[in-house]
């Protein structure tokens, strides 16, 4: 199982990449590999705004229907429509082509409490 | 070895439009007595339905054929044990049938005066009475029709509460051992939820009650015992605290098969609780249906239960729509009165002694199973259980088994798999509730299979990989049905 070091993550799974004052967003690995097969997703509008800690959308697998939840607060600008109708990418790229949301940070303040690469890799040890 | 599914001669089947031939019909109906209209002359064009394209037509044997091969295909509790956890598969009694189908109930219709309908009141009235007396509860409406529908029904006159004084709250907390539909139904109501995990031991803290408890919180809506099978220690702890912030508790009564006649949910601080008469009471589930379920509130929520209300004076009962504070009507007519009938049907039968009975029958079945398969499968919440048990995949995810395999191989020994991958809070969960309808024999063969699964996860895994083999219908693609969903037959 891959957990990319330049990658932030959250205790709900999600990943976060900074690029400026845009964070992209999507699930982690052990999400998707915990999920099973993902056969539907719903994500926020274009526009909309999200907060942190806060659902912004739907995943939904054979086993279970998860939300997700914004690791940062604000503004959707960009939303990743081809996963809409291929959320099969999720399992196959969750790092990559299953990128979800793209946030226009309101915060940097935001991201302090994330967790890096190694410190989510021993949480979810835990977890399990 | 234990194996008790078989094979025995099933008969294939085509769908019933496969079947069509036309012209062919199941009746004739007679001739007419009266002159023929042109149907086109008296009712407007655009309210006249086109012909169907692909409508079967067949003869009565060939439907009688049709729907006994799909039911033989079919596994109900009426073929075998059916453990499928949270959703109380007790056997239903077929005196309930009966009951149901007495002519002076099945023959009534909904706008027979009272004067005629008197027996069927008299039931309600008393069905309410019972359920009740069963919770704790100071009244009852029979109205909603389902688990959810009551989860609404109880969250609606909470909201209509608060509005009534001025003071509307806006917030639901649900723990994360709550049933799916709580937080569906608060968002309905229109409230906010906001989650609550339970403590280590996986039962709910006044400590986490306390972090998110404010005056903007309209209820607390838990599920005792909750969805891992636990009995909720500090419910009174926790239901005193909610009512000094001034809120309201709220208990899905989905698991209430484990507490009848041992406590009343009443006098542990709820002041709601949905009954799922298709679970406790008996009556039956799904195709079998339709649901009920009846909603129990406390004093100050009686001014807005549904209508119409049934009242008795003296010996004569009446439907009572004049009550302005209540949230209306939620349901034509008075809710799905077959079903109460069954249920009151079960009630009476069983007896105070018997649903005591019943319910200590549920628990003991439920903890000699999690007892006899501790070791074989892993418990990741090791306490005493009520009605129900949960495992996990744990010991098995090392041979590249999992729940999935496990619940599809149950099949070929001729058991209904248990709920699988709920409740959420465990990961990979096999949750098994037997019921007390069982009896140690079959128990102890579902117990025998469940050991004969976990010995083959070791040494022949591709058995389970490769489940069910003995069914009509093999492993089937669930991915593909969820993604490329066929839900209607299209000719051609």
């Amino acid at each position: 199982m891959e957990f990319p070091k330049d990658l932030k993550y959250t205790k709900e799974h999600e990943w976060v990449k900074v690029d400026g004052s845009i964070a992209t967003v999507g699930i982690t690995d052990y999400a998707q590999d915990s999920l099973g097969d993902v056969v539907y997703v719903e994500l926020p509008p274009e526009g909309g705004s999200v907060t942190k800690n806060e659902p912004f959308g739907v995943v939904e697998s054979v086993k279970a229907v998860s939300d997700l939840y914004s690791p940062i607060s604000g503004s959707v600008a960009e939303v990743n429509d081809a996963i809409i109708d291929s959320p099969e990418v999720i399992n196959e790229d969750p790092y990559g082509d299953a990128w979800m949301i793209r946030v226009e940070i309101n915060s940097p303040h935001d991201l302090s409490d994330l967790l890096s690469a190694d410190e989510y890799q021993k949480y979810i040890e835990e977890e399990k | 070895m234990t194996v008790n599914g078989t094979k025995g001669l099933l008969l294939e089947e085509p769908l019933i439009f496969e079947r069509s031939s036309p012209g062919r019909a199941g009746v004739e109906p007679a001739s007419f007595d009266v002159p023929e209209a042109d149907v086109e002359g008296i009712i407007p064009k655009d309210m006249l339905r086109d012909k169907i394209d692909g409508f079967p037509e067949v003869s009565e044997i060939d439907i009688a054929r049709h729907y006994t091969r799909l039911s033989q295909w079919n596994f109900g509790v009426d073929s075998g044990f059916y453990p499928l956890g949270s959703c109380t598969m007790k056997y239903n009694p077929k005196i309930n049938e009966e009951a149901a189908r007495f002519a002076g109930f099945s023959m009534l219709h909904p706008y027979e005066p009272e004067e005629l309908t008197q027996g069927a009141l008299q039931l309600m009235h008393e069905l309410e009475g019972y359920l009740a007396e069963i919770s704790g509860m100071d009244a009852v409406t029979l109205q909603p029709s389902a688990g959810a529908h009551g989860e609404l029904c109880g969250l609606l006159m909470i909201s209509a509460y608060f509005k009534d004084r001025g003071r509307p709250r806006t917030k639901i907390i649900i723990p994360d051992t709550a049933h799916g539909t709580n937080p569906a139904s608060s968002h309905l109501a229109g409230f906010k939820v906001v989650p609550v995990k339970s403590e280590g031991k996986g039962v709910l803290s006044l400590e986490a009650i306390k972090e998110v408890m404010d005056e903007e919180v309209a209820a607390l809506m838990l599920t005792n015992p909750n969805t891992l099978g636990l009995f909720e220690r500090n419910i009174k702890e926790i239901s005193d605290f909610v009512h000094k912030k001034g809120g309201f508790v709220y208990c899905d009564g989905a698991n209430l098969n484990a507490l009848m006649g041992i406590i009343k949910l009443g006098e542990l601080g709820v002041d709601v609780i949905q009954f799922n008469l298709h679970k406790t009471f008996s009556t039956p589930h799904g195709g079998g249906g339709p649901g009920s379920g009846p909603v129990g509130v406390k004093k100050a929520l009686e001014p807005y239960l549904p209508v119409p209300r049934i009242k008795k004076v003296r010996a004569k009962y009446s439907l009572v729509f004049n009550r302005p504070k209540s949230i209306g009507r939620l349901k034509a007519f008075y809710g799905n009165f077959g079903i109460m009938v069954r249920a009151y049907s079960f009630i009476r039968r069983m007896g105070a002694e018997g649903l005591k009975k019943a319910s200590e029958t549920a628990i003991l079945n439920a903890n000699y199973i999690k007892e006899r398969l501790r070791g074989t499968f892993h418990l990741p919440y090791d306490e005493p259980c009520m009605h129900e048990c949960v495992f996990s995949d744990k010991y098995q995810l090392g041979s590249g088994i999992s729940t999935m395999d496990i619940a599809k191989r149950l099949i070929d020994y001729g058991f209904h798999p248990p709920t699988v991958y709920f409740p959420l809070v465990v990961h990979g969960a096999i949750m098994i509730e037997p019921t007390e309808t069982e009896s140690l024999e079959t128990l102890d063969k579902f117990i025998e299979a469940m050991k004969a699964i976990a010995e083959e996860a070791k040494t022949s895994p591709q058995l389970l990989k490769d489940a069910p083999t003995k069914t009509k219908v093999q492993r089937v693609d669930e991915t593909r049905a969820a993604r490329e969903p066929v839900l209607r037959w299209r000719k051609g």
